[in-house]
């Protein structure tokens, strides 16, 4: 093992100086549930490890702009247990709860889970589906990037040298709104999901859906956002006609691998199941809100 | 290699230790401070065996680095019976057979602290959906799930 540097700055723009003059591969870490097991595994062998929990602003949630700015390195915990959070975005609180155990949540952070970059990480498709915007601060300046942009390939972002996403900003939320994350596992805990499916939807007074944003994770290289699967529900009362649409459109989005955790036609199959489910529990959701 | 000096607080007293920026703070416990009830499993975050309560949160010490330990109060085995008077959960387990051969047991035992600490009066399925990162080799998850809610019950004055 080549030496390890630690480095704990208390300022964004001194992680930023540290990473963008580290000549040898520099990690930043937030619950390091990824990056230190890395480090066990000998996968990764950093010279040196930025740790951007002691930086104020990348812990906690605030509410911004009728929305929510959320620090890129707030726990698990501290989000399944933010009451006002939590009821605004329950289908991003669905995939942050299923990022392993309740001791891998007490560490574990979104920013963290996003930039692992893994195809099956579990908050990505419901923080997607609810338009979320990472910031990004780097070297030169400060970039505003939807969520999807972030992975570009399985552990690879579209990260420049010297950045690091600072928080998250989740859009105001329309009434009649409601999300649901749901993936399919052999087990129902500690496991890594097959496929994964979140919706954002708004119903308006009627019942007609005005808004719809469906993402899928697990099945190809990123989490997807799925333009065709919002697009059948919008204008529609989320009925029996839309559902077929959205399934159909999920599908077709599916670029799986065969693995041993399912084939690429189990993948693609469970994929549409999972859509009609998740649809059924946004709807559900967004009409306790109307 | 550079090492670091931390002081941290374990079971309400201070200890202090050089670590080298790769331990974790198992490592520094188990190695440093010779605080060899919490056990190491498999030292990635997936059995538990490791749980302890960092500033009160329940974590496992493996997946933290000795160096972030700086300032913090940590909670392990060694802190939970009061000289020779158990907890209640470590009665419960002795009584009702929660353990067979002990190794996930300290982990176990934290994690179910934690647990109660925030929810008194949890059901099974909380129980069990609170425990799922705490792997028993043995399987002896019914008579450890059983022990938990005895525990509970007892603690509540029930």
């Amino acid at each position: 093992m080549t030496d390890l540097r630690y480095e704990a700055p208390n300022s964004l723009n001194a992680a930023v100086a540290l990473l963008t003059e580290a000549k040898g591969l520099a990690r930043v870490m937030a619950g390091g549930t990824d990056v230190i097991v890395q480090m066990e595994m000998d996968q990764s062998e950093p010279e040196l490890i930025v740790d951007i929990k002691k930086i104020p602003k990348l812990r906690g949630i605030s509410a911004e702009n009728g929305g929510f700015r959320v620090g890129a390195a707030t726990t698990g915990m501290q989000l399944c247990d933010h009451k006002t959070f939590a009821a605004a975005w329950p289908g991003v609180i669905d995939g942050v709860k299923l990022i392993g155990s309740i001791q891998v949540k007490g560490r574990a952070s979104m920013g963290g889970n996003l930039c692992n970059a893994s195809p099956g990480a579990d908050s990505v498709p419901p923080m997607i589906a609810a338009g979320a915007i990472a910031r990004v601060v780097g070297p030169n300046g400060v970039r505003e990037v939807p969520v999807e942009r972030i992975p570009t390939a399985p552990g690879k972002t579209s990260l420049a040298k010297g950045e690091i996403i600072a928080s998250f900003f989740l859009p105001p939320r329309p009434k009649g709104s409601g999300d649901a994350y749901m993936r399919f596992t052999p087990r129902t805990e500690m496991d890594i999901a097959v496929t994964g499916v979140a919706i954002n939807l708004t119903l308006d007074a009627e019942g007609v859906c005005t808004a719809a944003r469906v993402a899928i994770g697990a099945v190809a290289p990123t989490a997807l956002l799925v333009k065709d699967a919002g697009d059948a529900l919008i204008g529609t009362k989320v009925d029996e006609a839309a559902i077929e649409k959205l399934v159909a459109a999920t599908r077709a989005a599916c670029k799986p691998i065969d693995d041993k955790r399912g084939t690429k036609a189990f993948r693609i199959e469970v994929t549409g199941v999972l859509a009609r489910r998740v649809a059924m529990a946004a709807l559900e959701r967004a009409r306790g809100n109307i | 290699m550079k090492k670091h000096h931390i002081t941290l607080n374990v079971n309400g007293d201070e200890y202090d230790a050089l670590v080298e920026p790769q331990q974790s703070l198992l490592d520094v416990l188990r190695d440093k401070l010779m605080l060899t009830g919490t056990k190491e499993g498999c030292a990635t975050g997936d059995c538990g065996a490791c749980s302890v309560i960092v500033d009160g949160v329940l974590q496992c010490a493996c997946l933290m680095l000795g160096v972030e330990a700086q300032g913090v109060h940590v909670e392990t085995i060694e802190g939970m019976a009061q000289g020779s008077d158990l907890h209640p959960l470590q009665k419960a387990f002795l009584e009702f057979n929660g353990l067979q051969c002990g190794i996930c047991t300290p982990g176990v035992l934290v994690a179910a602290k934690a647990l109660l600490e925030r929810n008194p009066d949890p059901t099974e399925t909380e129980v069990r959906y609170w425990l799922a990162g705490n792997l028993c080799r043995c399987t002896g998850y019914d008579k450890l799930i059983q022990s938990v809610l005895i525990a509970a019950k007892e603690m509540r004055g029930a």
